[in-house]
């Protein structure tokens, strides 16, 4: 069964009429129904693009919800060979919320984790809706110390509303849970890539979506806070969500903007959920070309490129000068200075270099007079 | 510095005048009870002879996705401002607690929730860049509502950049103390608040990853009062002790003298 969101309405009459042609063509093959086949498929499309050139961040976030979006366990089933699931964080109980393990990725052995929400009803309550409590992120910390310990990168899938809020999390340190992971992704001796498949639901999203490099679908969103809560918290109405998903700028354009992403991944016309394959390809090739830049870096560096990376986010407009004590603290502590600007960049040496073409200048000037 | 002359506590229900609560450091005399208190007079009363510098921070208005729900972030910002007198939710300041040299950031609910954005997660990198350049233990005291909504990922990410700052404290071997006040939560204890060296709370603080309301809505669950309390925390292990603000200048000087190794 398809789900169609609300503006993907017009789309529903059409997929069922291909349905009913494709199976009347199964029976009774011929060359008018395979062509009426392609008409309706050219009309999708056009719908599909009409939709999309005046889309919505309230119909992203949409979207990223979808409940037939590719998830965690159809990238790892389709581009990790060997998958070996790791369980539990070895001191509470295993949280179905994010799973993760060793595997090959092209040939090249990786430590593979994300949030997983689940496909149908029973797997969703199962992974629990993709909300990871404490045990969950103490799961990813154990996790992550394992790929270092081993030598081998990590990527990250994150897809969650946000972390589990409740008693049993409460009880068990959900702060503090979040807080040292994403101290564990920063201080990696590995490289970790991070692609926003889905919902980037705030400091849930945020404890094991602190990488190297971070990727996001086209269709994704991340966020400090949902369209709902927000609109209920600033607006004190519930119907606000459409104003507060463009007031929050969630979208991962948004995000490119400001730097918190490296880099978008498009999704085929229709969004993901319409096409699995190619996009999850898609994403395999962007992981792979992040680890393969990567590779060069190793223990240190990749520390220090992370933590300035994280560093610089958010000085815009809040500084003249991009680097502060703590940018040279990172320096002596990772032993390596941050990429230098070309010389000629440099506005003492610009002005030296003026001076002596003027002197120059002037010299023959009175030469020659 | 109070809005008000007259404030109630929200426990005894007790009329309490500015000027006797200020004697008191916000705590009622009524009932014990731990109101929310100035940063400005914390600090004050925590440094010998109430004396500190304020350590100033990059904390120039940003607006960087130009917000506004029913009111702009602006107004509700030179609001903030006004009524705090402070330049964004932290105020950092270095001065002597019985002769240890320290630095302190501490941070006002009053300003828009204590919500941290851009400006506040700078104040943590600058505390923390001072703390290791004049070699001082850094005390934070947080109380806030986690992070700012109006300025969305720049806030979000402050969780990595707070921890960065807390960092280079700890690798300086420099002590990194939290004292939890009452509330902190959201991504304020999901990051530089529950990774203290050593944590404190005051009494009755309510310290939580969630709200009970947050909770309701999207779990349907509802939390027990005394679940997100200072007392429950240190139950279950998140807390080290639970201190008297009364008595919180002692106990921090007691135990920055012990890992600083300093004779008493």
């Amino acid at each position: 069964m398809n789900t169609y969101l609300d503006f993907e309405k017009p789309i529903e009459s059409l997929d069922s009429r291909i349905l009913e042609l494709k199976s009347l063509n199964e029976s009774n093959p011929s060359d008018l129904l395979v062509d009426e086949i392609q008409e309706i498929e050219n009309q999708i499309n056009t719908s599909y693009e009409k939709i999309f050139s005046s889309i919505t961040p309230w119909q992203r976030t949409q979207i990223s919800r979808h409940p037939q979006r590719p998830k965690t366990r159809d990238y790892i089933e389709n581009l990790i060979t060997d998958f070996y699931p790791l369980s539990g964080d070895r001191a509470f109980s295993e949280d179905k919320a994010i799973m993760g393990g060793f595997g090959k990725f092209r040939g090249q052995s990786v430590l593979v984790m994300g949030h997983e929400k689940g496909h149908d009803t029973y797997s969703r309550i199962e992974h629990n809706f993709g909300m990871p409590k404490p045990e969950g992120y103490r799961k990813a910390q154990r996790l992550m110390k394992l790929a270092e310990h081993f030598d081998v990168p990590v990527i990250s899938f994150v897809d969650t509303p946000g972390a589990y809020s409740g008693l049993g999390a409460e009880q068990r340190g959900q702060s503090e849970a979040i807080a040292r992971t994403t101290e564990c992704c920063l201080s990696l001796g590995v490289p970790i890539v991070v692609v926003i498949i889905g919902e980037g639901g705030s400091g849930g999203a945020v404890a094991i979506g602190t990488g190297n490099n971070v990727l996001m679908l086209e269709n994704s969103v991340y966020s400090v806070i949902s369209p709902e809560g927000c609109s209920s918290i600033l607006w004190k109405d519930t119907s606000k969500t459409a104003e507060a998903a463009e007031a929050l700028k969630l979208t991962a354009s948004d995000m490119l903007k400001i730097d918190v992403i490296d880099k978008i991944i498009p999704e085929p016309i229709g969004g993901a959920h319409r096409h699995h394959l190619v996009t999850i390809n898609n994403t395999g090739d962007a992981i792979e070309n992040c680890l393969n830049v990567l590779s060069n870096q190793h223990g240190n560096e990749l520390k220090h490129s992370r933590q300035e990376r994280y560093l610089q986010i958010g000085r815009l407009g809040l500084f003249s000068e991009k680097t502060t004590t703590a940018n040279e603290v990172l320096d002596n502590k990772y032993g390596k200075s941050r990429p230098q600007q070309p010389f000629y960049l440099n506005t003492k040496i610009q002005i030296f270099f003026l001076i002596c073409v003027a002197l120059i200048i002037l010299f023959f000037y009175w030469n020659f007079n | 510095m109070p809005d008000n002359a007259w404030q109630k506590c929200k426990v005894c229900m007790t009329m309490l005048y500015a000027d006797e609560l200020e004697k008191t450091s916000y705590v009622c005399p009524n009932c014990d009870n731990h109101l929310q208190i100035h940063p400005r007079l914390r600090l004050k009363n925590l440094f010998d002879d109430g004396q500190f510098e304020e350590i100033k921070y990059p904390s120039n208005f940003s607006d960087p996705l130009n917000f506004k729900d029913s009111k702009t972030y602006r107004e509700r910002f030179n609001q903030a401002q006004e009524k705090t007198g402070m330049d964004d939710a932290f105020l950092i300041g270095m001065g002597k607690i019985k002769g240890i040299p320290t630095t302190i950031a501490a941070m006002s609910f009053g300003f828009m929730g204590g919500s941290v954005g851009p400006a506040g997660a700078e104040a943590m990198v600058k505390a923390a860049e001072h703390s290791v350049t004049f070699n001082t233990p850094l005390v934070v005291f947080t109380c806030s509502g986690g992070m700012r909504m109006q300025t969305n990922q720049f806030s979000l990410q402050a969780i990595p950049k707070t921890l960065i700052a807390v960092d280079m404290v700890k690798d300086a071997k420099l002590p990194y103390i939290v004292v939890l006040t009452d509330p902190t939560s959201g991504g304020v204890s999901a990051s530089f608040g529950m990774v203290g060296d050593v944590t404190i709370a005051e009494p009755n603080a309510s310290i939580m990853f969630a709200g009970a309301s947050v909770t309701k809505n999207t779990t349907g669950e509802t939390m027990p009062e005394d679940v997100q309390k200072a007392e429950y925390l240190l139950e279950h292990g998140f807390v080290d002790q639970i201190v008297h603000r009364r008595d919180i200048r002692d106990s921090l000087a007691q135990i920055m003298s012990i890992l600083l190794k300093r004779a008493a």
